[in-house]
């Protein structure tokens, strides 16, 4: 299991990493934290005959934190954005996310724009950036250009990014001061891809759930956003588990998952009904 | 053949220099250009952690990197954990707590908890467990690496008590 | 006093070496040796048409292509079958490299040598092979079925058929009370070492001189077929074993094609030549095990006692038999655990399929028997509305009848014959332990907060320590250093360190002065090999053995040299002394200076044996007639039959009522291997055991689709357990010691392994309430028999409580 050859590019810009991929397009592929990309290339599953570095380019490693945002640039690594306290404070919803990525190791060279790059229905924070309603920041031939979360997804590892294009990096939208979120997922083993997993915001008013929003893990083809407010607006502490057929019937009519070695679908379907049931009832009596 | 790209690296405080491929690993690297084989090679997907270094301090996969990304680096390996005659504190807690069987993921687990402990310096025995959540070893059960991780934790506080009072619980 | 070192806690003296980067594995050998890697089948069953080389010719860093029709000789033919059997009727093996056809996924096609392991690939990858697709017989259903065959000319895809009967079973059972029927199923797993294997060749060609590393479990077995395979005598070639990784079974088996090719290469090409396995190879195309189906019939009385027990499998051998039928046969009789049934028929099938070979992994056949038998406990139990542990108590083979001979034949060809054993203390220990009488009351309390939790039990005996032999050498030097060679090999069992507690003791001389090798044919040339739970065992009373007779030596020189008698010596500490008069003494070194008669001095100790010194009697011949120069020992331990260690194991599980996700919150072993040499390197044992235990419960599988791909050949998808599933072990111990070998010992290395996915299987009926008859099992699939369970297709347990008939 050794890579095939391929010619390595290390630009120090973002125009030399442009000028590179605008160079070899669709021969090439964008090398961040390489935690998705060197296990294929070993395998030998993906041979491009280019990698282009970025972990050079200056000034793709900040993480900003703004009213509206926190932007996150594609060579910030999910352990640095773990960590981050002002990132926690402005959006809890990484952190809670970015634990369940992989193992500590891994968290420790992928990078969480990356993650999204890859597209993964089965990657944490794709589902994140959705809930979010994150903005791609995306640089190309033709110039920059920004893609909304809900167009950015197309497939299971596909995007609407061009071959030509990076993503530079990606906003996470921030919720309204009385929205509390949470993450969970199961997974057959601690840091495997989750057989199921749920995203979740809650904002309150009065004590009451007034917009409930939740996106999945391993159970849509694209991560997508699944509006619970009808479902659970008014609902308190004290009496949401009387919306919990409710909830759970929304997730099964939302969800598509696939069988795979590990669960059939309609595992995933149950599961993912399940966990976002448990996860409102704890999120709410926080 | 493919081109060649001088690497200079620092591994456990020594400069090293040696132009390699692109595509060579960091662990082959480690393995076979610089010749230290206390770094293992157990799957080369980064699941099973037996070749985790540590990048700047933070344990990393090895085989989930190219050398030629880890120039300009500060690396460490098992062999920079300590030695026969001064072993380093994981090192010695292995030794103790019979933290290893056939010894092959062991090196992994030690720049792991190496790591770890330098930011959780008191762990829990249940913490110590998911610390070491991210290595697979087939041979111990893993119940003597976490009381390893005990161990090593005491022994970094120089305390001298016991391993034995922070012994796991069953559930 | 000297502190006794056998059955003291000593920690391990290969560890500072293994914990500081200096362990020397196979790939840590040989930097500058070309590489090699494989063209593998992707097809399960396949003719091979063409091979076509061309476009991989011009591949940089390119030394040499080979296909089955380079092999000259001995080398292209095939691979040998290791364990004859009279009931193997049809034994097929692999050659090193496919000619004509291939038979599972992974099968070596073409050996690629170039200058590195990427350049092999590079090259490997540019091959092209034409297939005709033949039909794919992948799982024991289809094979049984044998609507398609493996193999051309095995009808009905049957290797081995064998039957064993004690008693009149068809009157015991028809007289029987009582009869239940049980459908079992195992499922394929693996034993998935760390490290995978690997060799490593160098060839001397101006001495004409062969050594070999491998990572094997068999350094012998392994020089002896390459010997045959490549035409050199066997003593021009040597096999060393280095550290090894882990084995768990898959490396007794050789030769490996990669043990035959690549030393052939090495001598062909003048060059070293090594070749690594990487982890998507070891997991095609090294071995598997446990895939069974079984079916059981058993009779058995108003009190849960059993009169007949007729038991049909068939198993999973894989495409091919090198390894002959062991597995099968030790689960026919290995099924009987602690139990005496009152009659016993057991009747195998093995059979081929188009998937990778099957031999030994940790348990070898065991697991799937105990899980035979222990599933009939139970059912027993519930259909009497017996506790299941006194069920089992009354089918014990008691202390009072050991030896207790079952009547059938074992792997090695000798009785079925317990040598002790105390099971009603054993079971006695494990209810206090895991706390059995109480759990009902733990059970109410939890399921009024709306949790689901089961108790499970399995018991087991395994026949550890099986022959031929093992033998030791040792020689003491001047400077009281102790060598102490073992032939067969180390995986991670702690040899170094236990071997040298054996030693220690018997030769009265420090630990820290006993060096031991093994799997090193230099230092010893005859040994079997590291499997069955039999290192310890064997290798434990060899070294003991030779100690003692290079002690018996030492005195004699001492006792000559201070002129007293022998009977009056003592050695302590390496110090050889008269009882009662400790100024009277002499060090054990000196007695090594003495034991060699010299005309040179080499050092200042050595003047005492050079022929002016006026050490030797003038009147006798430096070295007696019936002595060697030397102090040495030499012997080997071969017992007329295996030592049979014992256990019994329970687990607390709790299942999620809506998720059926699994947990085990408690896992309790007792455990009898006999005397302990180091009771913390067997806990370590009994620890390792149960996570490989709990894995085949609930993780791991080999996944086969209808093709015959292996669909999780990586370890993202090939579940092995990280430290976050492995529960904490609870262990207490039993000694009943062997009366077959001087230490009393019996092996420890399967045992915690063997009863894992018995003792969850019940634990988790024990909480749903309905019969658990495959593992492993998963969320999914326990959610799965919950919906048939509730669509009335699978039957209620008769105990089952409130959880699950409300």
């Amino acid at each position: 299991m050794k890579p095939a050859p391929f010619v390595y590019h290390a630009p120090r810009t973002l125009d030399e990493a442009l000028a590179a991929l605008g160079e070899v397009g669709h021969d090439g592929k964008i090398l961040a934290g390489g935690q998705s990309l060197i296990p294929m290339l070993s395998m030998r599953l993906a041979t491009p005959a280019h990698l282009i570095d970025i972990n050079g380019v200056a000034g793709l490693d900040t993480i900003e934190v703004a009213d509206g945002y926190v932007r996150v640039g594609a060579c910030v690594r999910h352990a640095q954005l773990e960590r981050s306290e002002e990132a926690y404070a402005a959006l809890p919803l990484l952190r809670q996310a970015l634990r369940n990525v992989a193992h500590p190791a891994i968290r420790n060279r992928g990078t969480t724009v990356g993650s999204i790059a890859h597209a993964d229905a089965a990657g944490e924070m794709p589902s994140v950036a959705v809930l979010t309603d994150a903005v791609m920041e995306v640089c190309g031939p033709a110039g920059s250009r920004e893609i909304a979360a809900g167009d950015f997804f197309t497939g299971p590892l596909e995007t609407t990014l061009g071959a030509d294009e990076l993503v530079t990096a990606v906003r996470f939208g921030r919720f309204p001061s009385n929205t509390s979120t949470g993450f969970v997922e199961s997974a057959r083993r601690s840091g495997d891809y989750a057989v199921a997993g749920v995203a979740l915001a809650l904002t309150s008013g009065d004590g009451a759930i007034s917009a409930a929003r939740a996106s999945f893990v391993s159970v849509t083809d694209v991560p997508d956003v699944l509006d619970l407010t009808e479902v659970l607006s008014g609902a308190t502490a004290e009496d949401v588990a009387a919306r919990a057929d409710g909830v759970i019937e929304a997730v099964r009519a939302h969800v598509t998952p696939e069988s795979d070695i590990h669960a059939s679908a309609d595992y995933r379907r149950m599961l993912a009904a399940e966990l976002t049931r448990r996860l409102i009832a704890e999120v709410i009596s926080r | 053949m493919s081109e060649l790209f001088p690497v200079s690296v620092s591994v456990n405080g020594v400069a090293h220099g040696a132009s390699v491929p692109a595509r060579r690993l960091l662990s082959d690297f480690l393995r076979h250009d610089l010749r230290l084989t206390g770094t293992h090679v157990g799957c080369e997907h980064g699941v099973c952690g037996a070749c985790t270094v540590l990048l700047d301090g933070a344990p990393v996969r090895s085989c989930l990197m190219f050398a030629v990304q880890a120039a300009g680096h500060e690396i460490t390996t098992v062999e920079g954990c300590g030695t026969i005659e001064a072993m380093g504190p994981v090192q010695q807690a292995l030794t103790e707590s019979h933290g290893l069987q056939c010894g092959f993921c062991t090196p992994g687990f030690i720049t792991t908890i190496t790591a770890y402990l330098r930011e959780n310096p008191e762990p829990t025995a249940e913490e110590a467990r998911e610390a070491i959540s991210g290595n697979l070893c087939r041979c111990t059960g893993y119940q003597n690496i976490v009381k390893s991780v005990l161990r090593a934790a005491e022994i970094i506080r120089g305390t001298d008590a016991e391993a034995g009072d922070r012994q796991e619980a069953p559930a | 006093m000297t502190t006794r070192q056998f059955g003291a806690p000593v920690q391990r003296r290969e560890d500072p070496r293994l914990v500081t980067g200096n362990g020397r594995y196979l790939d840590d050998l040989g930097h500058t040796a070309y590489e090699a890697a494989f063209v593998r089948s992707p097809h399960a069953h396949a003719r091979i048409v063409d091979i076509d080389v061309t476009e991989a010719l011009d591949t940089p860093g390119l030394v040499g292509i080979w296909t089955h029709e380079d092999l000259e000789g001995p080398v292209g033919e095939h691979l040998p079958v290791l364990i004859p059997h009279p009931a193997l009727i049809a034994p097929r093996t692999g050659r090193a490299l496919a000619k004509d056809e291939v038979n599972h996924v992974g099968e070596a096609i073409v050996f690629v040598v170039a200058e590195d392991r990427y350049a092999a690939e590079d090259a490997a990858a540019k091959i092209r092979v034409d297939y005709e697709f033949l039909p794919a017989v992948v799982g024991v259903e289809k094979s049984r079925a044998a609507t398609e065959l493996v193999h051309d000319d095995v009808p009905g895809n049957v290797s081995a058929h064998l039957l064993q009967e004690v008693g009149d079973l068809d009157a015991a059972m028809a007289g029987a009370p009582h009869r239940l029927s049980l459908d079992l199923s195992i499922e394929r797993s693996a034993s998935i070492p760390m490290e995978g294997k690997g060799v490593y060749a160098k060839w001397d060609s101006d001495a004409e001189h062969l050594t070999l590393w491998s990572s094997t479990q068999t350094s012998t077995g392994v020089r002896a077929a390459v010997a045959t395979r490549l035409g050199l005598p066997l003593a021009k070639v040597d096999c060393i074993t280095p550290d090894v990784g882990g084995g768990f079974g898959s490396k007794i088996m050789h030769p490996w094609p990669e043990e035959v090719l690549v030393p052939w290469a090495a001598m062909i090409l003048g060059h070293d030549v090594k070749w690594t396995e990487d982890r998507r190879e070891h997991f095609i195309s090294s071995t598997h095990e446990r895939g069974q189906l079984q079916q059981v019939e058993v009779g058995f009385d108003d009190e849960g006692r059993v009169l007949a027990l007729d038991v049909k499998f068939w198993h999973d051998n894989g495409a091919y038999t090198p390894y002959g039928i062991i597995v099968p046969i030790i689960t026919a009789t290995q099924l009987l655990g602690p139990y005496k049934p009152g009659t016993y028929r057991v009747e195998f099938w093995s059979l081929y399929t188009n998937t990778v070979l099957v031999t030994p992994y940790r348990g070898a056949g065991r697991p799937q028997g105990v899980f035979a038998m222990e599933r009939t406990m139970d059912a027993i139990a519930d259909h009497l509305g017996i506790d299941r542990a006194e069920v089992r108590s009354r089918n014990f083979i008691l202390p009072e009848e050991m030896p207790y001979d079952h009547g059938l034949m074992f792997q090695d060809g000798r009785p079925l014959k317990y040598d002790s054993g105390d099971f009603p203390a054993s079971l006695a220990k494990l209810k206090a332990l895991v706390g059995w009488d109480d759990f009902a009351a733990y059970r109410e309390e939890a399921e009024k907060h709306g949790r689901r939790v089961g108790l499970g039990i399995g018991c087991y005996v395994e026949g550890t320590g099986v022959g031929p032999y093992e033998g030791a050498h040792i020689v003491i030097e001047t400077s009281g250093r102790v060598n102490v060679a073992t032939g067969l090999t180390t995986q991670g069992q702690g040899h170094q360190t236990a071997f040298a507690q054996i030693v220690a003791d018997e030769l009265g001389v420090p630990l820290e002065s006993v060096h031991v090798t093994t799997g090193d044919t230099r230092k010893m040339a005859y040994a079997v090999g590291t499997f069955a739970s039999r290192a310890a065992v064997m290798s434990g009373n060899a070294v003991a053995l030779a100690a003692r007779n290079a002690r018996a030596k030492a005195l004699k020189i001492a006792a000559d040299a201070l002129e007293v008698s022998a009977d009056d010596l003592e050695i302590e500490d390496g110090v050889i002394s008269v009882t009662g008069a400790p100024d009277t003494r002499m060090d054990i070194g000196m007695t090594a200076v003495l034991s060699n008669p010299l005309r040179y001095a080499f050092d200042e100790a050595a003047k005492a044996a050079t022929q002016f010194a006026g050490t030797f009697d003038p009147d006798k011949p430096p070295v007696a007639d019936d002595e060697e120069p030397g102090l040495e020992g030499k012997d080997f331990y071969s017992p007329t039959q295996a030592t049979f260690a014992n256990g019994m194991h329970a687990a607390v599980v709790e299942t999620d009522p809506v998720t059926a996700e699994i947990r085990i919150l408690r896992y309790c072993v007792i455990h009898d291997c006999g005397t302990m040499i180091n009771p913390m390197i067997v806990e370590g044992q009994v620890h390792g055991g149960v996570a490989q235990g709990v894995g085949g419960a609930l993780y791991e599988r080999m996944v086969y689709d209808e093709s015959g791909q292996l669909l999780n050949a990586s370890f993202m998808d090939f579940l092995m357990p990280y430290a976050s599933e492995v529960p904490h072990v609870e262990t207490d111990h039993l000694e009943t010691p062997s009366p077959l070998n001087p230490l009393g010992i019996k092996g420890a290395g399967e045992a915690g392994t063997i009863p894992g996915s018995a003792v969850i299987a019940s634990a988790i009926e024990d909480a749903e309430g309905f019969p658990i008859t495959r593992m492993p099992i998963s969320p999914v699939e326990l959610w799965e028999l919950r919906q048939r369970h509730e669509r009335g297709e699978i039957p209620s347990l008769r105990r089952a409580h409130s959880t699950t008939t409300e």
